[in-house]
């Protein structure tokens, strides 16, 4: 039971921090990524702050040898940087320029009531699946 | 310069930062939606914590508009076939780079990941990209 404490709690400030941020808001994310026309910078100050504290938090974590519930640390897979990885990102971000959601904020949205959410949802698990769900390895 | 959503942004941006330092910490894990969820989805090991996580991240979102009353955001696009199609490019592709906005641009980048570096500089160029035709064909 205290396994699931963490996850919530993290999950609770994610989905906080995402809802204030306006990265669930498409009008936002698409005046972001306008950069050659009327720009939107806000969220440039999401990335840029949870990077920041990420930064600094892990250096500190990484001096454990354990989790504080003593799990061993999730290590970066030491796969190089290839075509999967390029072009799998490449198609993410046409997705989330065409719409505005990236899948933080399209699981979020279900919980505005608005179709084109909900088939934006359905439709990421598809392409999931379509990728890699049947053979998924972590 | 620097109006009430700027601060906003920076705020939910290191309440993510903090987050991804709480799973980390407590779990020992990487705070990547997309792989946690999808995972959730496909995987029967680990499914609670999991679903502790996304259901976190929703309830998260709810305490935000309900608690400090941010207006919940109206859609740019609601074209349900835009919908599908922007959902499946964003769910195939994240699946293939192992990772989105949270995992690559989020904790990859503070834990200073080649691969994450790259992911994210393809995601945000192809995002940019895309706006950027769009608003030239519309």
């Amino acid at each position: 039971m205290k396994t699931l404490i963490p996850p919530l709690v993290a999950g609770l400030m994610f989905g906080f921090g995402l809802a204030l941020s306006g990265m669930t808001d498409t009008h936002k994310v698409i005046g972001f990524l306008d950069i050659f026309g009327a720009w939107d910078y806000d969220l440039a100050f999401v990335m840029g702050g949870a990077v920041l504290v990420a930064l600094i938090s892990y250096r500190w974590i990484s001096r454990r040898q354990r989790s504080l519930l003593g799990f061993p640390f999730e290590h970066a897979d030491h796969q190089g940087i290839d075509r999967q990885l390029l072009l799998g990102s490449v198609c993410f971000g046409v997705g989330w320029g065409l719409f505005g959601y990236c899948p933080g904020p399209a699981i979020i949205s279900i919980l505005y009531l608005e179709t084109a959410n909900w088939l934006f949802l359905a439709a990421m698990v598809a392409g999931m699946w379509t990728a890699s769900g049947r053979q998924i390895t972590s | 310069m620097l109006d009430a959503s700027s601060w906003q942004a920076l705020a939910g941006g290191l309440l993510i930062g903090l987050s991804a330092s709480v799973l980390m910490l407590f779990s020992g894990r990487v705070a990547g939606i997309s792989g946690i969820f999808q995972s959730m989805i496909f995987k029967s090991d680990g499914r609670a914590w999991r679903a502790s996580f996304i259901g976190g991240l929703l309830l998260g979102a709810v305490l935000c508009h309900a608690l400090i009353g941010k207006p919940v955001p109206q859609l740019l696009y609601s074209n349900p076939l835009l919908a599908i199609a922007a959902g499946f490019l964003v769910g195939f592709g994240v699946s293939k780079a192992s990772g989105c906005t949270s995992g690559h641009g989020v904790c990859g980048l503070a834990r200073l990941s080649r691969r994450s570096l790259a992911a994210t500089a393809c995601f945000m160029s192809a995002a940019i990209a895309t706006v950027a035709m769009v608003n030239q064909l519309v």
